[in-house]
């Protein structure tokens, strides 16, 4: 189901959490709310759900006005961040939860928690309670008790976040299949640009309560919009008025081509992939990213002399500098 | 060494102070043999005092427990003024000697009190009978389980509660479902300590009470009458009743308790 956020407001005391927000949802789309922690995108995400009322805005899902339905009437699954399993159930019970209340039939129900359970990979842990399970089978128990009840959106909160680097992956993975199985519109918040690439169709990028861009993961690396967007989805280098990625950066032992003087303070291996740090004359540091192959024939070392060129700098106007904290 | 130390001196301290006297009054109560100890618990006196104790407890601890389970969901889930003025109040009990307790319902509620002589007027004796009795029982044993609920609910937290109701679940399902199970210990210590403490009201209800024997007396005015009247046996019996009935509170509180792991 497609879902629709018009102009939502949203303050805790002083501290406006959402500023006038207006976001597009399209029906079966995995999108990511991306950016820095205290930027909005979780509230964004309990609005979504019915968790937290906005002071002014609208929350639409599949075109229905839902603002004011509360959120056992939305019919969204929500998983938080540290899981909010029920301590004092199994996990079957947990699972079963929203159907027991829907007064599903007991055979019904049993079979669709097994189904589930099967879903998760947790078929052996039915009569587990939540203390005794890992971090990842507690993301996946609850993620399977937000599918039970056929949630028309599936929201997470941070869904990878207290989760060690390698299960991370793995659930990341796992995630993306999911949704290409279930199919359900699906909304995860993430301050974790890399995860938010890999996983979702379409990102968000929220700083300070306002959306700065909404794109495909590509559009917001290759025409991120403002600053903030460019900083925020990748690694860049401050050169002049403009800024420029690593990876533009070229390289040459020679000034004939013309460039900015630099000298070489580090030369980092990253494996395919080498990181030269440069510092300006200036004094301004400046980090290139180029090939193996090519750092071979340049033969860099600490104290070398080399002249920096660049395609174009990205400038952006006044008006596209982030926003700053009112 | 010093394991063993700490371990004697909370023990020592036990010994001396609590089970050392309590044992005596168990030794002195059937000190003349087990039927004198006996006839002196069946007397038609001590038989009333029996069953108004129950009473008193039956009446206060559910009211009491209803009570403090909605006021500890106040306290922790609403933010509102007055907020820290509700949770002093609730500990007034505690800080008030049950006696002021007592003289303070009497001024409220006796022939010259504020509703006093309204209420006699519709029938309704509160001083030396037992609705005044009755309202000074709740009121010394009402922060016991708003106390021990109240941390219980900070822990949990919300989000159980959000879980539950984006799964579909209404205020009240949430709350049998999510909630109440999960503050179930809580509320079980805080009826167990309502419990012990309702039977050993003494205070506040020798006041109010007017310690009318076969009408108003309760176990412990019972006790402080036996004892009064030189009947040791009497009261040293009576007195082993009482502590009866609080440690099979203790111990029911205990069989009830599910095993570790299952929480």
């Amino acid at each position: 189901m497609s879902i629709q956020v018009q102009g939502a407001t949203k303050r805790f005391g002083d501290f406006v959490a959402l500023d006038n927000v207006s976001l597009e949802v399209p029906d079966g789309s995995l999108t990511a709310l991306l950016g820095p922690s205290g930027g909005g995108k979780s509230t964004l995400l309990r609005v979504i759900a019915g968790l937290e009322d906005p002071d002014s805005g609208r929350v639409l899902i599949s075109g229905e006005d839902a603002t004011v339905t509360p959120a056992r009437k939305r019919g969204v699954g929500f998983v938080f961040q540290h899981y909010a399993p029920f301590k004092h159930m199994t996990v079957r019970d947990n699972v079963a939860f929203g159907l027991k209340i829907r007064k599903t039939p007991k055979d019904k129900t049993r079979d669709r928690v097994d189904e589930l359970l099967g879903l998760v990979h947790l078929e052996g842990f039915a009569d587990r309670y939540p203390a005794q399970l890992s971090g990842g089978q507690r993301q996946r128990m609850a993620l399977a008790r937000a599918l039970a009840v056929q949630p028309r959106v599936l929201l997470l909160d941070e869904p990878f976040g207290a989760l060690d680097a390698t299960v991370r992956k793995e659930l990341r993975a796992w995630l993306r299949r999911l949704h290409e199985e279930v199919h359900v519109t699906t909304i995860f918040v993430t301050h974790d640009q890399e995860e938010a690439m890999e996983v979702a169709e379409q990102i968000v990028v929220l700083n300070h309560g306002r959306i700065e861009q909404v794109g495909s993961p590509r559009d917001l690396y290759e025409m991120p919009a403002n600053e903030f967007v460019m900083s925020f989805v990748g690694p860049v280098n401050r050169l002049g008025d403009g800024l420029v990625r690593p990876h533009d950066l070229v390289l040459s032992r020679d000034d004939d081509a013309g460039g900015i003087e630099a000298m070489v303070s580090r030369v980092v291996h990253l494996g395919f992939e080498v990181r030269v740090e440069l510092t300006l004359s200036d004094g301004s540091p400046l980090s290139a990213q180029i090939t193996r192959v090519e750092a071979d024939e340049l033969e860099l070392s600490a104290g070398d002399i080399v002249y920096v060129r660049t395609e174009a700098p990205r400038v952006f106007s006044e008006s596209e500098r982030p926003s700053e904290t009112p | 060494m010093g394991r063993y130390a700490l371990r004697f001196a909370a023990l020592g301290y036990l010994g001396v102070l609590l089970a050392l006297p309590v044992g005596y009054v168990f030794y002195r109560a059937f000190e003349h043999g087990f039927a004198a100890a006996w006839d002196s618990v069946t007397t038609p006196a001590a038989q009333h005092a029996f069953w108004l104790t129950c009473e008193m407890v039956a009446i206060a601890v559910p009211l009491n427990t209803l009570f403090g389970v909605i006021c500890a969901l106040v306290l922790v889930r609403q933010r509102f003024r007055g907020r820290a003025l509700l949770s002093a109040a609730i500990d007034l009990p505690f800080a008030v000697s049950p006696v002021v307790i007592g003289l303070a319902l009497f001024l409220v509620y006796g022939r010259n009190g504020w509703f006093g002589a309204w209420l006699l007027d519709h029938g309704i004796q509160v001083i030396f009978s037992v609705p005044g009795m009755v309202l000074a029982t709740i009121f010394v044993s009402l922060p016991f389980v708003v106390r021990e609920v109240v941390p219980v609910l900070r822990e949990i937290g919300t989000e159980q509660e959000q879980a539950a109701a984006t799964l579909g679940a209404t205020p009240l399902q949430t709350f049998l479902r999510i909630t109440l199970p999960a503050i179930r210990w809580g509320v079980a210590y805080g009826v167990v300590l309502t419990t012990a403490r309702a039977l050993g009201e003494f205070g506040a209800i020798s006041i109010v009470s007017g310690k009318l024997v076969g009408q108003t007396e309760t176990l412990t005015l019972h006790v402080e009458n036996r004892f009064q009247a030189f009947d040791l046996t009497g009261a040293y019996a009576a007195a082993v009743v009482l502590a009866l009935m609080a440690i099979g509170t203790l111990l029911a509180m205990n069989v009830f308790k599910p095993k570790e792991g299952t929480r």
